[in-house]
């Protein structure tokens, strides 16, 4: 090999060359702008972050959507839908729509609140586990195991048995039962990430073993775990919907979707006072359809990212 | 240069994995020594033990590797038994790494301004303003074009030239005292890997940087280097300085090696000379001079004893593994250009 060419012209002839990929995104400068703009393309899950997003801000504006006290009890019981009372009434006469307002106050909080918890403690011990390997990943993935190994309702159903039903409980529950899955994902992640060369030039600049883990590693890791969190909030809903149709959930007389629908236990309800259970019924759906829907877009979007 | 103080001064390095086969030693009896702004470049086939030499001084062995005994002096520390908390403080300070693979070097989900600030901004204690001058003016230097644009642009958006320069300029930004460079120009083409190297040694002589250069290539050798190290199996061979080592290698492995590059007076038609067998394996190093196998001079004490590194009299830190020139007390009555 020989050096020909003139001093001071080193490094121009492959400088403005785009690759194929960079060149593909266009004028596009960030990955962020990518992954938007591939999400946009996906009509269903952009209607479902719309549905989302209008229950988040339904239940965040409650006391100003909301026509009544969702406590406040009215003299017609089991009163149907009228001017007054758009959905109609319950058994104890409380208005319908008002507690439906309210009820989604509990879903999106158990949603957010309790993935926010086994987020945190999935992705830091699946840090732990797939940077430091040997004992510490034998440890943390048999604890894992143990956990995944739990009839997860259950445990569920005793242990808010035990601390007694609210809707902190069940936040606290369902996050400290549901991290394995997210611990196992951002192992694996972890587990590839190390081995790159990037990770190893980090070590080779004197980054600090934190400093590689959460700036370097886990924003390479984050897609998969945008993705399960997504779905993870609407299973808590679907979870706490569950405890709560048992009773096992948030108390009454405070609303929530699932207590709500509790009330078509009773026979003459379901058959004949439609209005009591189908709205929770339907919210529920439309909740976690939606969620599901906002999911999958993320996925499609953000795993197919490539880089390269 | 013999009176200059060592930069760098590797003792009898052994570096060993442990494998399912076994514990392999990958590096063995490994002395060199650098001064300041000197150029070494580490010589050999694939698996010859240059790598893990070099991630033995950075300290990056894999979890399965480890230095097993000898010494690395970096500025009269010993690294080896260097805490880790303080060898985070020579890593992209005093001492910097420039790897292989400029694609997958750079952290996809940083910008170029990101990553490298993070350097100057940890080792030197710049804020985050001055950092990004700083970059802008390092990437300028290492022929980035536009730099106050790319400083903003992810590394999916440059070139593999262009990401290399980067990792230059993410090696240069602490003006270490030593790079170590392994194989910086084999993943890129051919016209860029001579603008790179050239640009290497540019800076790293402008700035008075010493440099580990590792590579299988013998004309980036006869370009780069000041001092040669000839691996062979895990053990220097043969080291001396670029002209001594390319006018008259001593030891049969550099000869042979010599002769399998094409010249440009190579007749057409001629064959190149190949060296016959292959490097022994990890886990079955032969006796004696782990050479002597593929040595059309092996003798009898060749299979047998392990020859040490001989220092040749007359010659300015010229040494080499090999019995024939054991008895150096008596210069002449081995002479390299017969062998050859």
């Amino acid at each position: 090999m020989t050096l020909t060419e003139k001093p001071g012209t080193a490094g121009t002839a492959d400088a403005v060359v785009p690759d194929s990929a960079a060149a593909a995104l266009g004028r596009e400068r960030s990955s962020a702008g990518f992954v938007v703009r591939r999400f946009l393309r996906h009509r269903m899950a952009v209607a479902g972050l719309v549905i989302v997003a209008l229950m988040v801000l339904t239940a965040a504006l409650a006391p100003l959507l909301a026509p009544h006290d969702p406590n406040q009890i009215f003299g017609s019981f089991e009163a149907a839908p009228s001017a007054d009372h758009l959905l109609g009434t319950d058994a104890v006469g409380r208005d319908v729509l008002s507690r439906l307002i309210y009820g989604a106050r509990v879903s999106m909080s158990v949603g957010v609140g309790a993935v926010a918890v086994y987020v945190l403690i999935g992705v830091l011990f699946g840090l732990l586990a797939g940077y430091y390997g040997r004992w510490v990943d034998s440890v943390i993935m048999r604890i894992t195991d143990v956990f995944m190994s739990f009839p997860y309702f259950m445990v569920i159903l005793i242990l808010v048995s035990i601390l007694g039903p609210s809707l902190l409980t069940i936040i606290v529950v369902i996050g400290f039962l549901a991290w394995p899955m997210i611990a196992r994902l951002v192992r694996g992640s972890v587990l590839s990430i190390k081995q790159t060369d990037y990770v190893q030039a980090g070590v080779a600049l004197g980054y600090s073993t934190p400093r590689i883990l959460f700036r370097h590693i886990l924003p390479n890791a984050l897609s998969p775990i945008i993705v399960n969190a997504t779905f993870g909030v609407a299973q808590a809903i679907i979870l706490e919907s569950g405890l709560s149709f048992l009773g096992m959930g948030v108390r009454p007389p405070a609303a929530s979707w699932g207590n709500m629908l509790s009330e078509a236990q009773s026979i003459t309800v379901l058959s004949s006072q439609p209005w009591i259970w189908i709205p929770p019924g339907l919210m529920i759906l439309l909740a976690v359809l939606s969620i599901n829907f906002v999911g999958d877009g993320l996925r499609d979007s953000l795993e197919s990212r490539s880089y390269t | 240069m013999t009176t200059t103080p060592a930069l760098l001064q590797v003792g009898n390095l052994k570096t060993e994995f442990r494998t399912d086969q076994g514990t392999v030693t990958a590096v063995d009896e490994v002395s060199f020594r650098l001064a300041a702004g000197e150029t070494l470049c580490l010589v050999g086939e694939s698996g010859s033990g240059k790598s893990v030499t070099a991630l033995s001084i950075m300290g990056l062995l894999a979890d399965n590797g480890r230095v097993a005994h000898g010494s690395i002096l970096f500025e009269d520390q010993d690294l080896v038994t260097l805490p880790e908390r303080q060898l985070r403080g020579i890593r992209g300070n005093s001492i910097a790494m420039i790897f292989q693979e400029p694609m997958t070097s750079l952290n996809p989900v940083l910008t170029i301004g990101d990553q490298l600030s993070e350097t100057v901004i940890l080792h030197l204690g710049l804020s985050r303003a001055q950092a990004r001058e700083r970059v802008i003016e390092l990437l300028a230097k290492v022929g980035i074009p536009r730099p106050e644009e790319i400083v903003d642009d992810y590394p999916h958006r440059l070139s593999g030239g262009m990401r290399q320069r980067a990792m230059i300029a993410m090696a240069l930004s602490c003006a270490p005292k030593l790079i170590i460079a392994d194989e910086p120009t084999t993943a890129l083409d051919v016209t860029i890997q001579a603008q790179i190297l050239k640009l290497i040694r540019d800076l790293s002589a402008e700035t008075g940087t010493a440099m580990i250069l590792i590579t299988h290539d013998l004309g980036v050798v006869a370009e780069m280097a000041d001092r040669v190290a000839v691996m062979y199996a895990g053990q220097v061979v043969e080291e001396a300085d670029v002209f001594t080592l390319f006018d008259e290698p001593k030891h049969p492995y550099t000869i042979a090696l010599m002769r399998s590059v094409p010249h440009i007076s190579t007749p057409a038609g001629d064959r190149l000379a190949s060296i016959s067998g292959s490097v022994p394996s990890l886990l079955q190093m032969p006796t004696g001079c782990r050479f002597h196998e593929r040595c059309p001079h092996a003798m009898d004490r060749c299979r047998d004893d392990r020859p040490e590194l001989l220092q040749l009299s007359g010659q300015n830190r010229h040494t080499v593994r090999c019995w024939l020139y054991d008895d150096a007390a008596q210069p002449g009555t081995t002479d390299a250009k017969v062998l050859a």
